[in-house]
């Protein structure tokens, strides 16, 4: 059962986490940390067969973050489920941290893939995916891609890929903040129609709001019906999502400078909007 | 170091010679991969929008399309950070760009520890590597903005591929605005006769600090700039040696395949002596500031001083 309202309640605390993260530091990519945070949560906290006590289980699904500049928003989640622990996420950047700006598999404890070339991870879920064909051990391969990353061309080599493996345990997020760094992605390089592409490389593709956690499980549950394609979840989503300074920076949330007037706004912000739940 | 608000950021310069040059040549176009803001070329599209172009993050087509331009006859600039224009690239640098012998400028954007918080894989320690073995390319890596500005014009004048290693915010100046540049000489910064120390790039700075050290401790250092990684100036490097018989090299690089491996490779063909190379020691980036940085992977003046120190005490 999908308990919603711990999950909205969760994405709060995921977000004052990220926001204090960065904030502590006083710069970081922001914007598309808070994006993702209701496909995390709902993954982490719901979907995914995984154990925090034992990172490195045989046959547990994984999840690979290959806009790995999201980095702060795993590092939420995975500290909150008790891979490290939440004082942990203090040290993010700083000399000899375990969380790097971008995700490194070999510090991190539950960090699945070394990301932050974009374009490079979804490969790598391939390649994890035709693993788990070859031990039959059932495990779903979860994969977080930018729509700017998309303009990449390995991740149309890997789309073609997973297409041709018929790789249906493989679920892609695209997450559709419609912005990069230099401006929408519309201007700098159109992506549309975006459905389209996916679908022409044989994948089956949902579309969901990816900051409605009942509308990204529902694309899940169909997604887990596929018997011979990979899925492809289009989310919408806003750049920045749930902190008004970011929204309203647009494309500049990318990787912005945070003071500390800002970050305690934006914590008061998010307190208060757990009393609207 | 507290910038010096009198001194422009390197991507300034980069960006008002640009927007000059554009202006009185047709032929320059300047291509991005979503990082123009980082490489001061953002504002450029405005002004010249059929001749500056954003290609998304699509490293590899930008490389082509750069080639493609060229063979058309325009001098594309193509700019990111060095990870993506360097090894991200390598195979499209090489064939369309090197083996077709096209004239693209590529502009690699934070050079080793200067990628500072993107961490390690933004932290490419192996780019001159890279490209050093690559046939038809020039290395150039910029000291400050006066060299900068000094040698975007004979970038442009040069026909043939070549990789700018671009340190893009604010560097403490090294040179004098009389300075004479030349792009294939070595420049002499200080002569000395005791030791020669060879640097690059922002080590300039730090091998300066580390001459004046040395004259503390009565060392005469004498100080070689190489802009021009390759083709390397064998004549200036040769000249020193055989005046000091010892030898530094200064690098933000891997001190395998960078400066040290170039000076080496001309000294021991034509006048073998003790070559100690101060660079990072084969290992990855990571994240931090440039001071912890510098210290963490032995880029200081001081680092530099002890080198000197061991060569000239055994
Ligand atoms: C290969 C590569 N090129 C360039 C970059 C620099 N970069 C980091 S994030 C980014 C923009 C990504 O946009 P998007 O995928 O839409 O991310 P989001 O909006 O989710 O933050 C770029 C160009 C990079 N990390 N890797
Ligand atoms: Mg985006």
């Amino acid at each position: 059962m999908l308990d919603i309202d711990l999950l909205n309640k969760k994405c709060i605390d995921i977000r004052k986490l990220i926001v204090n993260q960065i904030g502590g530091l006083g710069v970081g990519h922001i914007g598309g940390s808070l994006s993702v945070v209701e496909l995390l949560v709902y993954l982490y906290y719901h979907e995914m067969n995984i154990d925090p006590k034992n990172p490195d289980m045989e046959g547990r699904d994984r999840f690979i973050m290959s806009k790995g500049h999201g980095g702060p928003a795993l590092y939420s989640v995975l500290a909150d489920k008790g891979y490290f622990s939440i004082e942990e996420l203090d040290t993010l950047n700083k000399p000899g941290t375990n969380l790097p700006s971008h995700c490194d598999m070999l510090k991190t404890r539950g960090v699945d893939m070394t990301t932050g070339s974009l374009g490079q991870g979804l490969s790598c879920a391939v390649g994890m995916a035709l693993g788990s064909k070859i031990k039959s051990d059932d495990a779903y391969i979860y994969c977080l891609l930018g729509d700017g990353e998309i303009q990449e061309g390995q991740i149309w080599e890997a789309a073609m890929a997973a297409g041709h493996f018929k790789l249906n345990r493989l679920i892609v997020f695209l997450d559709y903040n419609k912005m990069q760094i230099s401006g929408t992605v519309e201007e700098i390089m159109d992506i549309e129609p975006v459905i389209d592409k996916w679908k022409s490389f044989n994948w089956n593709v949902y579309r969901a709001n990816g900051h409605n956690i009942n509308g990204i499980h529902k694309s899940v549950i169909e997604a887990k019906k596929s018997k011979d394609k990979p899925t492809m979840i289009i989310l919408d989503t806003i750049k920045g999502k749930g902190v008004s300074f970011a929204e309203e920076a647009k494309v500049l949330s990318h990787s912005m400078t945070i003071s500390e007037d800002m970050r305690i706004k934006a914590i008061k912000e998010l307190d208060s909007e757990v009393d609207n739940l | 170091m507290i910038p010096d608000n009198n001194i422009k950021e390197m991507r300034q310069i980069l960006y008002e010679f640009l927007d000059q040059k554009m202006e009185e040549d047709e032929r320059i176009v300047v291509i991005d991969a979503d990082l123009s803001k980082s490489n001061g070329t953002y504002n450029l599209r405005k002004k010249y929008p059929n001749r500056a172009f954003d290609v998304g993050v699509a490293e590899q087509n930008m490389a082509g399309i750069g080639a493609g331009m060229a063979a058309y006859g325009f001098i594309p600039f193509i700019s990111t950070f060095v990870p993506f224009a360097t090894r991200r690239i390598c195979d499209q640098v090489a064939v369309s760009i090197a083996y077709a012998n096209r004239n693209v400028k590529i502009i690699g954007s934070d050079p080793g520890i200067a990628a500072e918080l993107n961490g390690g894989t933004h932290m490419s320690f192996e780019d001159i590597g890279v490209f050093r073995s690559i046939p038809n390319m020039v290395i150039f890596e910029p000291v400050d903005v006066i060299q900068l500005k000094k040698a975007l014009p004979q970038i442009v004048e040069y026909e043939g591929p070549l990789y700018i290693r671009f340190f893009r915010k604010w560097t403490p100046t090294v040179f004098d605005e009389d300075y004479e540049f030349n792009l294939f000489k070595g420049d002499l910064i200080k002569e000395g006769k005791d030791i020669t120390i060879i640097a690059s790039g922002i080590m300039v700075y730090e091998a300066l600090l580390a001459c004046k050290k040395l004259k503390e401790k009565g060392i005469d250092g004498e100080l070689i700039n190489i802009h021009t990684i390759k083709p390397i100036d064998r004549d200036c490097i040769i000249k020193s040696a055989r005046k000091t018989n010892r030898v530094v090299t200064c690098e933000n690089h891997n001190t395998i395949g960078g400066l040290r491996s170039a000076v080496t490779e001309v000294l021991s063909e034509s006048y073998p002596v003790i070559v100690k190379g101060i660079g990072v020691q084969d290992r990855f980036g990571q994240v931090g500031k440039l001071p912890y940085l510098k210290k963490a992977y032995g880029l200081e003046a001081d680092n530099i001083v002890n080198a000197c120190m061991d060569i000239i005490n055994n």
